[in-house]
């Protein structure tokens, strides 16, 4: 299915309706630049991703973008990062085999001498009672986004 | 002039006198006094921390950012291969098979080790649960921590993974282990203060080469540490970063 982006881009992507339960104990964490190209993953972002390493580098971070995922969701964590502020949500994310898996994700802007140098993500397991109403939610986003 | 060395007070009694080594070990190497200055607890020695008493700390990785950004500290090396994982223990006569299964008003017994203790609340997260929907009980030492869950005045116990393992077999085998993290990344670090920079680089040459001569490897043994590794400031302000996100 297509993929619409915040820019207007489009991709063709396989999505199939399976979860993939998160890792207890584990902790998915990437970097980005200023632009939200990763520059870091470690092992369980790779692990749950479905993607090899080599190709998350460089990559956007939207390769990870489910289309269930309301735009407003990720106009959201952007303000909320570039104004200098922590950000935490709940995301379901895209997997390249098509799967999905859902997060609780914070995202901080990373200040080095007073200067903005990227973004770093840390993401855990999250409650389902959270999933499931964030599921809920983001469904109403979704067909309000659809019909405007 | 006289500096203070201090450690971080979840360091595991055993290795004390490892302490009290690596002291006289960094005098002779330095040819400067140092004084090992210990506390029972966090809140006392970031107290000193504040008033600007220690030097060096081989500090907890949850203290780090404090310890950088506040007080313009620096990060010199870790212990290699050493991390910070937290487990998540119950009877092993225990009903509860998974996190999910934990209720509201559940007994969590802990130390007050600030990092373990964070990572315990994200990893019951998962069941809805935090701070204001379990009952917390603090104990004295990680051994306590087992005790009160062999009496069962607790229902779970957040433990340091290197603290559990330290148990001796008997207590462990009553005990189940319900998660485990893998974080990796979280870690202890030997951190020097502004008053100790200019010593800073040679210091870091003496840590890093330590466990290549006899004395040095004979004090790395008593402190259960098999070298150091130097950090990159990179290193530190990643872990930092990392924290950062973890703490509400
Ligand atoms: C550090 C960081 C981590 C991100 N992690 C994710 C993620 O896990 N999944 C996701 O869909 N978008 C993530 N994003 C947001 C994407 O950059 C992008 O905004 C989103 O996928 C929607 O795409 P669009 O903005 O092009 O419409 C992250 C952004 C940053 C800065």
């Amino acid at each position: 299915m297509q993929i619409e982006y915040f820019d207007g881009t489009s991709r063709d992507a396989l999505v199939v309706d399976r979860e993939v339960p998160y890792p207890d104990g584990k902790l998915i964490v990437s970097r980005t630049d200023t632009k939200g190209y990763i520059t870091h993953a470690n092992q369980a972002f790779v692990d749950m991703s479905g993607y090899k390493l080599d190709e998350l580098i460089g990559a956007n971070h939207c390769i990870l973008r489910h289309p269930d995922m309301p735009a407003a969701a990720f106009k959201d964590l952007w303000d909320t990062i570039q104004a200098g502020k922590k950000w935490h949500g709940y995301v379901k994310n895209l997997r390249k085999d098509g799967a999905y898996y859902w997060v609780k994700a914070t995202v901080i802007p990373n200040i080095r001498n007073g200067q903005l140098m990227g973004y770093t993500s840390v993401r855990r397991k999250p409650s389902r009672t959270k999933v499931d109403a964030s599921a809920k939610l983001y469904a109403e986003m979704l067909a309000g986004e659809a019909s405007a | 002039m006289s500096y203070v060395l201090s450690v971080s007070p979840d360091f595991s009694p055993d290795h004390l006198s490892g302490w009290f080594i690596f002291n006289t070990w960094l005098q002779r190497r330095l040819e400067e006094k140092f004084h090992l200055e210990l506390y029972d607890d966090f809140e006392s020695q970031r107290g000193d921390i504040q008033s600007d008493k220690i030097d060096l700390i081989y500090a907890n990785p949850y203290d780090a950012a404090m310890l950088v950004r506040d007080k313009g500290f620096k990060a010199l090396a870790r212990p290699s291969g050493l991390s910070d994982e937290a487990i998540i223990v119950v009877p092993e006569s225990s009903p509860y098979q998974s996190i999910e299964e934990l209720k509201p008003g559940v007994r969590v017994a802990c130390t007050q080790d600030p990092d373990v203790n964070m990572m315990g609340m994200i990893m019951i997260e998962p069941a809805d649960l935090d701070r204001s929907t379990i009952e917390q009980q603090s104990a004295g030492s990680y051994v306590l921590v087992a005790k009160a869950l062999l009496n069962g005045q607790a229902d779970v116990g957040f433990f340091l993974k290197d603290a559990f393992d330290d148990l001796s077999g008997l207590i462990r085998n009553q005990m189940r282990v319900l998660v485990e993290s893998q974080i990796d990344v979280v870690h202890h670090t030997l951190m020097a203060g502004p008053k100790l920079q200019a010593l800073a680089p040679k210091l870091l040459d003496e840590l890093v080469a330590m466990n290549q001569d006899d004395k040095g490897r004979s004090v790395l043994e008593s402190m259960s540490i098999k070298g150091w590794d130097a950090m990159a400031s990179e290193d530190t302000e990643f872990m930092i970063d990392l924290i950062d996100t973890l703490i509400d």
